[in-house]
């Protein structure tokens, strides 16, 4: 350990920062006899960068070469960057002394592909191998897997690791074409289908021997890079919902595209990432995991991009005002999730609630309920509100966009700039 | 108006609980001793902790409310909010009298005030959680010290404990002024006696490191540095993420 792992940590942690994911949850794991760490189920964000995304793992490349020339990668092998590799005893003192002083949840491990997908794959296993076995370290492993490896290696990487996964990253097969040439649908999705048949395989297992080895606890994520290609939200969202109705897909994340090689004419030139489109995306997204949405009732052949003004339920209400107004205290769970200004939380705080007594605005404001949103969209104990029905979709939209302040015309305002003498 | 008068202890707020009911008064307000009095009030009592009377509610409780709720008050009395004690025990009250059980009752000003206290006293566990930074000692033991909003320390020991069970390790409390020391086996409870800069500053000076932690040091300041993405900066969400109030303990906040 000295100062050329400094400069070597700096180049591959630049290298390996658009990889959004950071999740360390899925697995809940206590101590080992004569080992470090657990992990706790839920996650733990350690730290914040200046973007406001969260460091729960060590997220590092073990290398940056690559072969590959796909446009969209910082690390294409015809840019001229710095270029750096560390050695696995390197990754594994890092990880190990970061995790000992609560820097970090754990390791999340990629690479850039060197000589051939295995050699690179069968490279990140022995670093993985190595934390586990050599210095038993029992803390969270993300492993990114590379496509085009060896099901075998995938297969040991899977007793190791927490969560593998493997980036889709352009939505569109022909996109990918122009952008990767080197790359297809099949090489990204067949290695998807290896991870999930592991976890398959390993849940039947369970169910015989109760001490057989874990194989992926955490499940599998991807990637998909918004703003670099034409696609719609529908693309996007249609290629999620279809990941999630594979039990094994946990995450499906969402990278707003930093125009990274501004020489490529291939992609488009963005002033700034996608930050607002991205957001509109999670939201979808947790529409799809958490509110029992379909698909198709977010973006559709009329709505094939979401609403850049209002969050996605709420422009689903809108289409919709034929559900509401939605009374608080008789609705159940399914319906009360519809209602914008009403979350997951609150809608069981509801459900439990309501038992006791009818619930009423001040009730429902004080539980969290949003009051500002769903007051057109609900009825509780009191009399009725101008609901949506009566205001029409179209006023409450106007009342619900945020708008620029107006200035008060009778605040009295003093122009200098014409005092010039 | 009625005063009970108590040591500020659990143990004293449940006796004060098995006092009311055995003289039919109920308090308006809890004081400690040495409190000024209001201008006018009706009656002063001085309720004398008694463990046996404590424990007597708490098991009473049991059979009144979930071991989950029962936890969750315990947690919101580390809360050391002003008007925690009668908030718990109006809480206590309901939870006794009613013929079933309230915990679910979020309708309740009370109940829902006070899983709202909760759920405060428990963000700032895991923030604990989060942001406690480790020093390696020069004799190998890490330290770590924070001033936590809450007097939540007690409640992330047993993740500490499972987490680094093969270090030796000290968190410590620097407003409260108490720790606890994890040697190998067991976590004890200790105070510093005499008080030296690093008990103040919460950071070892050089000499007392490890000859590593400084290196360690650096790598992760850089690596913080070098992860973000400086295109998507957002200093808002930063400090919403990370409040202001614990970069001074923060390892990559440091100069």
């Amino acid at each position: 350990m000295n100062d050329k792992v400094l400069e070597k940590l700096k180049i591959l942690a630049e290298s390996a920062k658009y990889d959004v994911s950071c999740a360390s949850s899925g697995t809940s794991r206590s101590k080992i006899k004569g080992g470090i760490g657990n992990t706790s189920g839920w996650g733990i964000c350690h730290s914040f960068t200046e973007d406001g995304r969260c460091i729960s793992l060590l997220k590092i490349m073990l290398t940056n070469y690559c072969i590959y020339d796909c446009a969209y990668c910082i690390n294409r092998r015809s840019n001229d960057l710095k270029r750096a590799t560390l050695s696995v005893s390197e990754i594994v003192e890092l990880t190990i002394e970061f995790y000992r002083r609560n820097y970090i949840e754990g390791l999340f491990l990629s690479s850039g592909v060197v000589n051939n997908p295995d050699y690179t794959m069968e490279r990140l296993v022995r670093v993985v191998k190595e934390l586990r076995l050599t210095y038993h370290y029992n803390g969270y492993i993300h492993l990114k897997s590379i496509p085009g490896a060896s099901r075998e290696l995938v297969n040991e990487a899977g007793l190791y690791a927490d969560r593998l996964s493997v980036n889709i990253e352009i939505p569109n097969e022909e996109s990918l074409k122009t952008l990767a040439p080197e790359k297809n649908f099949k090489s990204i999705f067949s290695p998807m289908r290896v991870i999930q048949q592991g976890i398959l395989q390993n849940i039947e297992e369970k169910k015989k021997y109760r001490h057989a080895p874990r194989f992926v606890p955490a499940g599998q994520s991807t990637q998909m890079i918004i703003g670099a290609t034409p696609d719609t939200d529908k693309d996007i969202l249609q290629i999620s919902s279809a990941l999630y109705r594979r039990l094994t897909m946990k995450r499906v994340y969402y990278s707003g595209y930093i125009h990274v090689n501004d020489y490529d004419n291939r992609l488009p030139v963005l002033k700034q990432p996608p930050l607002l489109r991205e957001n509109r995306l999670y939201q979808a997204d947790w529409l799809l995991r958490f509110y029992k949405f379909s698909v198709n009732e977010i973006v559709d052949d009329a709505y094939p991009n979401l609403d850049l003004e209002i969050d996605p339920k709420l422009a689903w209400a809108l289409r919709h005002p034929e559900v509401f107004p939605v009374d608080v205290n008789r609705a159940e769970y399914e319906l009360l999730l519809r209602v914008p200004g009403i979350g997951v939380k609150s809608a069981k705080i509801i459900l439990v609630s309501r038992r006791y007594s009818r619930l009423g605005s001040a009730q429902l404001k004080k539980i969290g309920v949003v009051m500002k949103k769903a007051r057109y969209f609900i009825t509780c104990n009191e009399l009725p509100m101008q609901t949506i029905n009566e205001l029409r979709p179209e006023n409450v939209r106007a009342l619900l966009i945020n708008k620029p302040k107006i200035k008060d015309s009778r605040q009295l305002t003093l122009s200098f700039e014409d005092h010039i003498p | 108006m009625n005063i009970f008068v108590y040591d500020k202890t659990f143990d004293g707020l449940l006796t004060a609980v098995f006092d009311a009911y055995s003289r039919k008064t109920f308090p308006d307000i809890f004081l400690e001793e040495g409190d000024s009095f209001p201008l006018f009030y009706d009656e002063v009592y001085t309720v004398y902790t008694d463990t046996d009377k404590a424990e007597r509610v708490w098991k009473g409780l049991e059979k009144k409310i979930s071991k989950v709720s029962l936890s969750c008050l315990a947690a919101s009395w580390l809360s050391e909010l002003p008007k925690i004690d009668i908030l718990i025990f109006r809480y206590i009250r309901k939870a006794i009298d009613a013929p079933y059980s309230i915990e679910l009752n979020f309708g309740d000003p009370d109940v829902l005030e006070l899983s709202h206290v909760w759920k405060k006293v428990n963000r700032e566990q895991h923030h604990i959680i989060q942001f406690l930074r480790f020093q390696k000692a020069a004799d190998g033991t890490f330290f770590a010290a924070i001033e936590p909003l809450y007097n939540v320390l007690s409640l992330i020991v047993p993740h500490c404990k499972d987490r680094f069970s093969d270090q030796k390790w000290v968190i410590y409390d620097l407003k409260r002024q108490y720790g606890y020391y994890y040697d190998l086996v067991n976590v004890s409870e200790f105070q510093f006696q005499n008080k030296e800069a690093h008990h103040i500053s919460g950071l070892l000076s050089e000499n007392q490191m490890h000859p590593d932690e400084k290196l360690f040091q650096k790598l992760w300041k850089e690596y913080f540095n070098a992860i973000n993405i400086k295109e998507r900066n957002n200093p808002k969400l930063h400090r919403q993420n990370l409040p202001v109030r614990y970069w001074k303990y923060l390892t990559e906040k440091q100069k």
